[in-house]
């Protein structure tokens, strides 16, 4: 039973994922991570500062995202 | 020399017989059933072999890939639009990108040719042009750091041709924007169901907007779960509103609708983009993988028999209702997402090659993405072709060639040789509590029904009328995403453009020139769409083939490119693998222009068309389906401006595949002469498995380079 149990809470994992990956929800974290790494006397800003400026952007070009027919 | 493992070598024969016994039983199957486990089988088995033997021999032995080679994504990466991302999530990313309405309605309209023609066009298309145009695009986006279509035209061809490019891309999205538009006014015209479900999608899109904004930013997943809730709440109250005494309101006549969807369109377009754009997208996205899963199950679970011939008689003779001309070359335009699209290459060439983590995951992005857009492509043929072939004639011809009563429908279609009743036909209205099914020309509405279908054998009759409405909203909902982000782009072109005879039209956010160029976008398409709406030969008739002809010419542009870029860098011995696809896309293309402004068939030629209603107006006749002179005018306008549009486009095209066979031919004579803008070879870091499921020797790797990172 318990393998099994095992099976089923990683596919969820990894559900949980890939879900996360393609709406980009997991971008702020990426980031905060970056930014410690590369700079780390950088002040991270906040998720809300974040998905602004990430939301800003397409506005400025909005080839970026675009949807096709 | 590589030896294959007995296994391999049994399975992939088992994948070949499959997909022969699927074509051999398409192909001889007359005046019998045929499943349509038969159309799958015959897709999925070419596309097995098309993507383990075509496109692997593309990546490795024309375009050599390099595994050691950096991708921009890995060389650049900021963490916001360069990062290198995991080859699954960015298949599901240029997937949800490139595949829209288009995969959808065209293969809809072209079903009335038989579903014959329409499959082979498909699946051979797909496999040889379509697939290869985006793999190869997005191949050379990448060598250099992510550049655009038209950048490329630009750098690679030249000024002249790339100018070419830029104005046929700007043309071509107008047509496209008003087309859809035209798509969402038919299938919504006199339905309050169908009216307010997508009315409420604005609403909706708002509070998520607002939601992600300010209440939990950057909460994706939640967000767009609450929304798809609320969307099927707005869908249940839909039949609730149309049973009201609401029902009144969201009735609306196609040209209250146009003045609506564009009012809708040029507000959208100006508002920022948090708050309409970005929550709409994530809820189209949402419902498009899980509609494209669900239809995918509904076609294998119910595997229904398909009722429309394999070959109608319209293919040869060339007079079908739904638009006119005959198999070659209309079959090739009108099927255009699904098959070949040029749209495709915007997006290889844009956000895509900005997050593809090696060069060697470009087949599965950009050959494999290709392959599941044709396989929606497929089933929407699938849904169009188990419907009643009365009802298919009856939904798709125009009013002024069958009428507005079931009565005469129903005559016009037997005369045609197909037979339904008009008790039949509006019992099919009552079925999806539609007032009623006549002239649902623009794809969307059969689909539905050819959904509904399939849902209410897997889930009862009951719903049939809910799945209907469902398969409306559905596509309702991204081509208003399309239009809203259509409307964006086509006025950062405008921007571009006008910037360079005054400056501050430059500065995206300079808010004058901002409203005056969404506006005048919006005035275009808008127009495009009112002439369709008003059109007394039918909007769609007359329109789509010129959408299809300009979306094949920017796929024209495309292979161009790629040929281009081909022989410059040194690989003209494989130039035909996208020069063949070029050769036949223009030839295809190039004579049906010809054909819409040259032939002597008013049915087809539009400037023939446009003498033959003059003539009669000159003479005081009125020539059905014109029930007035002012009938008679708008058709003549009408056939003027799209014979003029074609010839144009055409022309374009024209000018930018000479300019591009000149820069080959200068460069095979003196490859002195020629630069190639690639980005230096920089060694990768990164590890990461080519295909979907990663080999034992990727795992290795994998496992080995996760060693000397830590040991490291």
């Amino acid at each position: 039973m318990r393998p099994a149990l095992r099976r089923v809470a990683s596919a969820l994992r990894g559900l949980r994922w890939y879900v996360r990956e393609l709406t980009g929800e997991s971008a702020y974290e990426r980031h905060v991570t970056r930014l410690r790494e590369r700079h780390p006397e950088a002040v991270p800003p906040s998720r809300r500062e974040f998905e602004r400026m990430r939301t800003d952007r397409q506005e400025s070009d909005p080839r970026q995202g675009f949807r096709c027919c | 020399m590589r030896t294959a493992h007995v296994r391999t070598i049994a399975v992939w024969t088992l994948v070949a017989l499959v997909g022969a016994a699927g074509w051999s039983v398409l192909a001889l199957a007359r005046g019998e059933e045929v499943s349509a486990a038969w159309m799958v089988a015959a897709a999925l088995g070419s596309y097995a072999i098309a993507y383990r033997f075509y496109a692997s021999f593309i990546a490795r032995r024309v375009l050599r890939v390099d595994r050691t080679r950096a991708t921009p994504a890995e060389r650049l990466d900021n963490g916001i639009d360069f990062h290198p991302t995991d080859r699954r999530v960015l298949l599901g990313h240029h997937f949800a990108a490139i595949a829209g309405a288009g995969p959808l309605v065209g293969p809809v309209l072209a079903a009335q040719m038989g579903y014959l023609p329409g499959t082979v066009w498909i699946i051979a298309g797909v496999v040889f042009a379509g697939a290869v145009q985006d793999m190869v695009v997005l191949f050379f986006s990448t060598r250099r750091d992510g550049r655009s279509l038209g950048q490329l035209a630009r750098e690679e061809i030249g000024p002249f041709g790339g100018a070419a490019a830029l104005l046929a891309a700007f043309a071509i999205m107008i047509i496209l924007l008003g087309v859809l538009a035209l798509v969402v006014v038919n299938a919504l015209a006199s339905s309050p169901w169908g009216t307010f479900s997508l009315a409420m999608t604005i609403p909706i899109a708002l509070l998520m907007g607002f939601y992600l904004r300010v209440l939990r930013p950057g909460r994706v997943t939640e967000v767009s779960l609450i929304g798809v809730a609320l969307l099927l709440l707005a869908l249940v109250g839909g039949r609730w509103v149309a049973e009201s005494s609401w029902a009144d309101t969201f009735t609306l006549a196609p040209s209250t609708l146009v003045v609506w969807l564009v009012g809708y369109g040029f507000i959208a377009s100006i508002l920022p983009v948090w708050t309409l754009l970005a929550p709409r997208d994530y809820l189209s996205t949402f419902m498009k993988i899980g509609t494209i899963v669900l239809l995918a199950l509904g076609v294998v679970i119910a595997l229904p028999t398909l009722r429309m011939d394999a070959v109608t008689d319209f293919a040869t003779r060339g007079d079908g209702p739904v638009f006119a001309g005959s198999l070659f070359p209309f079959v090739f335009i009108t099927i255009a997402c699904g098959a070949l699209s040029g749209f495709h290459a915007l997006i290889s060439s844009g956000t895509t090659p900005k997050m593809i983590q090696k060069e060697t995951q470009i087949r599965l992005i950009g050959y494999g993405s290709m392959l599941m857009e044709s396989s929606v492509a497929v089933m929407a043929l699938v849904a169009a072709s188990i419907i009643d072939p009365g009802l298919y004639f009856a939904m798709n011809a125009p009013s002024g060639v069958i009428g507005t009563t079931v009565q005469n429908a129903s005559q016009v279609v037997g005369s045609w040789g197909y037979h339904i009743s008009p008790a039949e036909l509006a019992q099919a209205a009552k079925n999806v509590e539609e007032s009623s099914l006549l002239s649902r020309t623009g794809g969307a509405p059969t689909l539905a029904v050819g959904v509904s279908e399939i849902f209410a054998k897997v889930t009862g009759g009951g719903l049939r009328a809910f799945w209907y409405h469902f398969a409306i909203m559905f596509e309702a909902l991204f081509i208003l995403t399309a239009l809203d982000a259509g409307t964006r782009v086509g006025r950062f072109m405008l921007q571009d453009t006008l910037g360079n005879l005054y400056r501050p039209f430059r500065n995206v956010s300079w808010k004058p020139g901002l409203v005056l160029t969404s506006a005048l976008v919006c005035g275009l398409w808008g127009y495009f769409l009112w002439v369709g709406v008003h059109e007394p030969l039918g909007g769609i008739n007359q329109l789509f083939p010129v959408f299809g002809i300009s979306n094949q010419l920017l796929a024209a542009v495309a292979l161009a490119v790629c040929t281009t870029l081909l022989v410059k860098s040194g690989r003209l011995k494989w130039a035909w693998v996208t020069g063949i696809p070029l050769a036949w896309d223009a030839t295809v293309t190039l004579t049906a222009s010809w054909q819409k402004v040259f032939s002597a068939d008013p049915k087809v030629g539009f400037f023939k068309q446009r003498q033959v209603f003059q003539d009669a107006i000159d003479a005081g006749q009125l020539l059905p389906p014109a029930k007035d002179m002012d009938d008679m005018r708008t058709v003549v306008t009408n056939s003027t401006v799209d014979g003029v549009l074609s010839a144009v486009l055409a022309l374009l095209v024209v000018i930018v595949v000479l300019d591009a066979l000149r820069v080959c031919i200068r460069h095979i004579r003196r490859p002195a002469l020629s630069t190639l803008s690639e980005a230096p070879h920089v060694v990768s870091k990164i590890t990461a498995p080519d295909g979907l499921i990663p080999t034992r020797a990727e795992k290795e790797a994998a496992r080995h380079a996760a060693g000397t990172a830590a040991g490291g």
